[in-house]
């Protein structure tokens, strides 16, 4: 028997205890199903309002005075465009600095100046990137109020994303495999080539494509530049059909894109462009989430590859 | 042994040296963007600072920097974005940790196995559309009990924002707690103490710095929010921390001015980076105490 | 655990004559460490090692946990220069052109070009049979189908694993056993004509079987390369090597012909060792 309580005394304590355990249970669950719940209402809220704006037409028109002949054509077609530059110049820096770091950095105070760096840049707020593109690659460099600056802002905004899941990537190659190259006499770069870098590829690409998924939703950077959003026009091809076949000249063209255009025809009283909003909204996040998707299957896929 | 023409060791070193510098020289792309985000603001702020002392500059109560009478106090903005903040905190705190003490001490595997990607993905959706949600669905809602309350108003803003960064202060403080070790557990269960008790009087306070640092760099994520209350706060600088008026936040300003047409060397324009300055410093500090709290809590275990 | 002294009769293969012990004696050196010193950061590792490695022979090294044999051997392919805050002094001299493996000057890429190394466990790369004991020889530039193919199978029959994997050269190396993946590894180093063959333990993740196969391996592989191996298992290194070297804590205590080793050692410690005293 215990001294500090009698017996009974133990159980009442105890089942009250219990009790508070049952309610926790209830209370976390709850509030969990209601986060998840009241987020489920409101994308669905969202397909609903949108819904009547669905269809071939609403893709494939420019944005007009008229809400019923609004369409997105021009705000897809730019986000695409920015995407492309964004990944062109994001990856390849990206994978860079990331090889750099975790294979070759000498463990020294540099190169925790630039991981301080990266973690640091994490944490800007992407309007203050804007600002960074306004300032500099807008005016100083004369890049204009254009595609290639709002891509270039981007790639700088998504860089510490994929530098830090190519490292995570990298670093999942055992060191076994190596040490057995360099025991052949491989030198770091025929390592890292050979053998580390073809096993990452699923890692890297999961973090490209989380990187964009977050590149294609953000605003406020691109607003910064000075994107408009009655854009009645497309930025030129990149293909023409006479030689040399490929055209830069989109890069320097004024554009929209999709944020854009559901901020601005959200910020309309008229419920007909609020529909607009709605729907474009629905698109976007649905491509936001499959893209998410993709990516998290990537990785699924690739971690059941190759067992070491 | 024989050799092939591109194979001999000095080709071979050498070509790893250049590339080494080309490696080197990405990674530095990272230090660069910073410097470059430090010598922008203050460069473009110094400009507007040639106008505007900086006494006036902190203790001004309006902000009305596009008017005739030009006022360049940033308090209104500062309490706008201090306002908007408080009321996500208010939601997100509590929510996150309670979910991330579920998660983490009550839910069996694959619980939590479902619901961790599913707020993985609620983390990624555009705060674009998270303003929308706002603007046309919560403020409606709210208006139905508080039937005073603006079209525009930082609740609905707040609120939502509060919504919003759930999934990511649940997210980090439940891996803190997860990374708490099973024997001190197993120490107060064997006392007889149930799974609350257990959580909050060993678990949350074993992980404490993890989690402030949760909280910390949830407060970063809020303070820099823009296109939420962009969309639903309105865009009016006011001093007040009343939540159910329309106020700007730092960020909702530069998006107002950026939205408009203004010449490269107006004050307009440099008081965008002055603006920005202040959010800088703002999300700086916090992200740095974060970034030690992580740190102290990664040594400890 | 063994605590007779090994005898002769037992094993007649460690019986030493006049004859053989003079031919030893002649053995041309291979490899020669002179007053080697290593520390990592600090804390030095290995004091003041003088050893002969005698060409076309086992030498085998043996000591307790922590004494330092694997820090030697990893001097040889100066593998110890892939982490930070590593120092070398000292020499270990490569013969017959005397270069110096850990001097300063001396390349380590170049170094393990020379000297090759199978591991503890085995980790061929996670290609095909053939892209594993091809991937050295492409590295110094070998690009020909025919003479990369005839390479490889040279290199397979060294390892005496040739039959095994004839028909799967094309077959995924991770998909062999335990026993067969190191023989794969033995023929990857084997086919780019190593001067010295480091041993770091490798069999202690094989199963009796497999182990026995790669001794007998090693025991033959010394006729065409000099062979350095550390073990952990004494009576691996009765069996297999020509000569042993007994370490403890950083210095090299004894050194002799394996049968004398075992049978008389002249240092009271390495006896103790021998007799199971200490693990």
């Amino acid at each position: 028997m215990s001294a500090v309580m009698t017996i009974e005394e133990l159980r009442r304590g105890l089942s009250w205890r219990k009790n508070l355990d049952k309610v926790f249970v209830v209370v976390g669950l709850l509030i969990l199903m209601s986060c998840l719940g009241l987020l489920a209402l409101l994308f669905l809220d969202l397909v609903r309002d949108g819904a009547s704006r669905f269809g071939w037409d609403f893709l494939t028109q420019f944005p007009s005075r008229k809400a019923e002949r609004a369409g997105i054509l021009s705000a897809w077609v730019g986000t695409s465009m920015i995407m492309l530059v964004t990944a062109l110049v994001a990856l390849p820096v990206g994978v860079a600095a990331a090889i750099y770091l975790e294979e070759y950095a000498p463990k020294n105070w540099f190169t925790g100046v630039i991981e301080i760096n990266v973690t640091n840049l994490a944490g800007v707020p992407s309007i203050v990137y804007g600002l960074l593109a306004l300032g500099l690659f807008v005016y100083k460099f004369g890049f204009g109020q254009s595609v290639l600056a709002a891509g270039l802002t981007l790639a700088l905004l998504i860089l510490p994303i994929i530098i830090v899941g190519t490292r995570e990537a990298l670093r999942a190659v055992p060191k076994a495999i190596r040490e057995a190259a360099y025991g052949l006499g491989a030198t770091r770069w025929e390592v890292t080539k050979d053998h580390v870098l073809p096993y990452s590829t699923g890692g890297i690409l999961t973090g490209l494509i989380l990187g964009l998924s977050r590149a294609i939703g953000e605003t406020a950077p691109i607003i910064t530049i000075g994107a408009l959003s009655f854009i009645a026009f497309l930025p030129g091809s990149p293909v023409t059909s006479e030689f040399p076949f490929v055209n830069f000249e989109w890069l320097r063209s004024e554009f929209t894109a999709m944020p854009i255009q559901i901020f601005n025809w959200v910020s309309r009283p008229d419920q007909a462009f609020q529909q607009n909003a709605a729907a474009a909204a629905a698109i976007l996040l649905a491509m936001t989430l499959a893209m998410n998707a993709v990516a998290i299957w990537i990785r699924y896929r690739f971690r059941k590859k190759i067992n070491w | 042994m024989r050799k092939g023409a591109f194979s001999s060791l000095a080709y071979r070193k050498n070509r790893d040296r250049v590339i080494e510098l080309v490696l080197m020289a990405a990674a530095l792309v990272a230090v660069f963007t910073t410097l470059a985000i430090v010598f922008i603001l203050l460069y473009e702020s110094s400009f507007f600072f040639e106008h505007v002392s900086i006494k006036d500059f902190l203790t001004d109560t309006q902000w009305t920097p596009l008017f005739d009478d030009a006022h360049y106090g940033i308090m209104p903005l500062v309490s706008g974005t201090l306002t908007v903040t408080f009321v996500a905190l208010l939601v997100a705190i509590p929510l996150g940790t309670i979910i991330a003490i579920y998660l983490s001490e009550f839910s069996t595997h694959r619980t939590r196995e479902t619901v961790k990607p599913v707020l993985e993905l609620l983390g990624a959706v555009p705060t674009v559309v998270y303003g929308y949600f706002a603007l046309l669905m919560v403020t409606p809602f709210l208006q139905q009990f508080m039937p005073n309350l603006p079209g525009f108003n930082m609740l609905s803003a707040g609120l939502v924002i509060g919504l919003m960064i759930v999934p990511y202060v649940a997210s980090v403080s439940e891996d803190a707690m997860r990374a708490v070790p099973r024997y001190m557990r197993e120490g107060s269960y064997a006392m007889g103490a149930t799974k609350l008790q257990t959580a909050l009087r060993v678990v949350v306070p074993g992980a404490f710095s993890g989690i402030a640092a949760a909280y910390i760099l949830g407060i970063s994520r809020a303070i820099g929010e823009t296109m939420v209350v962009a969309i639903a706060a309105g865009m009016q600088p006011t001093l007040t921390f009343n939540p159910t008026e329309p106020a700007a936040t730092i960020t909702a300003y530069i998006v107002q001015v950026s939205l408009g047409d203004l010449p490269h060397d107006s004050i307009g324009y440099q008081s965008i980076f002055a603006a920005g300055l202040v959010l800088m410093l703002m999300t700086l500090v916090f992200n740095v105490v974060g970034f030690f709290l992580t740190r102290k809590f990664r040594e400890a275990y | 655990m063994n605590t007779n002294v090994v005898h002769k009769a037992e094993t007649p293969t460690l019986s030493i004559t006049m004859e053989e012990r003079k031919a030893l004696r002649a053995t041309p050196a291979k490899a020669i460490a002179e007053k080697l010193d290593f520390w990592y950061g600090t804390n030095q590792a290995l004091k003041n090692i003088n050893l002969v490695i005698p060409e076309n022979q086992v030498t085998a090294l043996i000591g307790p946990s922590g004494c330092g044999k694997s820090t030697f051997l990893r001097c040889f392919n100066r593998m110890h220069d892939l982490q930070a805050d590593t120092r070398y002094s000292g020499s270990i001299m490569l013969h017959p052109e005397s270069v110096n493996l850990v001097g300063k000057d001396v390349d380590p890429i170049e170094v393990r070009m020379r000297i090759g190394m199978v591991f503890q466990k085995p980790n061929p790369f996670p290609k095909t049979v053939f892209e594993n004991v091809a991937y050295g020889l492409r590295l110094r530039g070998f690009g020909n189908r025919t003479e990369l193919a005839e390479r490889v199978e040279k290199a397979l029959r060294g390892a005496a694993i040739w039959d095994e994997v004839k028909d799967r050269l094309t077959d995924s190396a991770l998909a062999l056993s335990g026993g067969q993946m190191q023989r794969l590894c033995i023929a990857r180093a084997l086919a780019t004509e190593p001067e010295i063959l480091l041993f770091d333990e490798p069999t202690s993740a094989l199963d009796p079987i497999a182990t026995a196969k790669i001794e007998e391996l090693i025991t033959e592989l010394r006729q065409r390369v000099t062979i350095l191996i550390v073990t952990h298992n004494m009576q691996q290194a009765a069996r297999v090597s020509d000569f042993t070297a007994f370490m403890y804590l950083g210095e090299l205590v004894e050194v002799d012909a394996t049968s004398k080793i075992f049978t008389n050692p002249s240092k009271k410690a390495t006896e103790d060792y021998i007799t199971g005293r200490y693990g």
